[in-house]
């Protein structure tokens, strides 16, 4: 997956790629990763839950809209439940 | 975060000793309106299909490095999951296709207008392709240029 990223990021359109293996995204070095704590075949979070995968959808996007420097390899932060729904 | 100290010891020997490629994709690309203006596709590495489309082919022992476009219209859960490797457990994203290919939620940003749209079509890969060089010298320079057709102007990808 890191090397479609590579070739379309060499073709000029920013990609963002989400990793479940930091190992391997630290060999093959696509241009953005957000490395998320999720196990294989779940790198959105969990089924059902619109509100998790959200939250990696929108911190995946936000990489591209950042200046640091690239390769840019960063860790997903988890996000603090709401401690209480209604009063 | 998964590490390769879950998989099993077969495929984390292979990882530990395979020679990664890299594409030099320096010194990379700018994203260049605003989010909440720019065009998004979402790329998968699961395999996934339509059921009227042909299934990627487990017979090619190197990987079958071909590809599906799934239109943005597509209700997810119609999306056949083809990749084959037992490392991927795909009880999650089949009860939730969003797990592997969220384009729902990728609609809502839409609607919330956090992202200004989404292109025609979004495509699948296979993942796990282990003699990956007709997918960068052919497949992958495909899909760039059908993006830079549909005037894509930033690309999300996601694994199995």
């Amino acid at each position: 997956m890191g090397l479609i990223a590579s070739v379309i990021e060499k073709a000029g359109i920013p990609t963002v790629s989400i990793s479940l293996l930091r190992e391997v995204t630290e060999k093959v070095r696509p241009p953005r990763s957000l490395c998320v704590p999720f196990p294989i075949g779940y790198p959105f979070g969990k089924p059902n839950d619109a509100h998790l995968q959200m939250h990696v959808i929108r911190q995946a996007l936000a990489l591209l809209e950042s200046d640091g420097p690239l390769p840019m390899i960063e860790d997903f932060r988890p996000v603090q439940q709401a401690t209480t729904e209604s009063a | 975060m998964a590490t390769l100290h879950d998989l099993k010891l077969s495929h984390r020997l292979f990882l530990q000793a395979y020679p990664f490629r890299h594409v030099d994709w320096s010194p990379g690309a700018q994203l260049k309106k605003r989010l909440q203006d720019a065009t998004l596709t979402l790329i998968s590495t699961a395999g996934l299909y339509l059921p009227e489309q042909t299934p990627f082919n487990h017979d090619i022992r190197s990987g079958d490095c071909s590809f599906r476009e799934i239109p943005v219209e597509t209700n997810i859960q119609d999306l056949l999951i083809g990749h084959p490797s037992p490392a991927f457990d795909k009880a999650g994203a089949l009860e939730d296709r969003n797990l592997v290919f969220p384009l729902d939620r990728l609609r809502e940003l839409v609607e919330l207008g956090e992202i200004g749209g989404l292109s025609r079509r979004h495509f699948s890969f296979m993942g796990g392709i282990i003699a990956p060089g007709r997918l960068i010298k052919e497949t992958a320079p495909e899909v760039a240029a059908k993006l830079e057709e549909d005037h894509v102007d930033a690309v999300l990808l996601a694994p199995a």
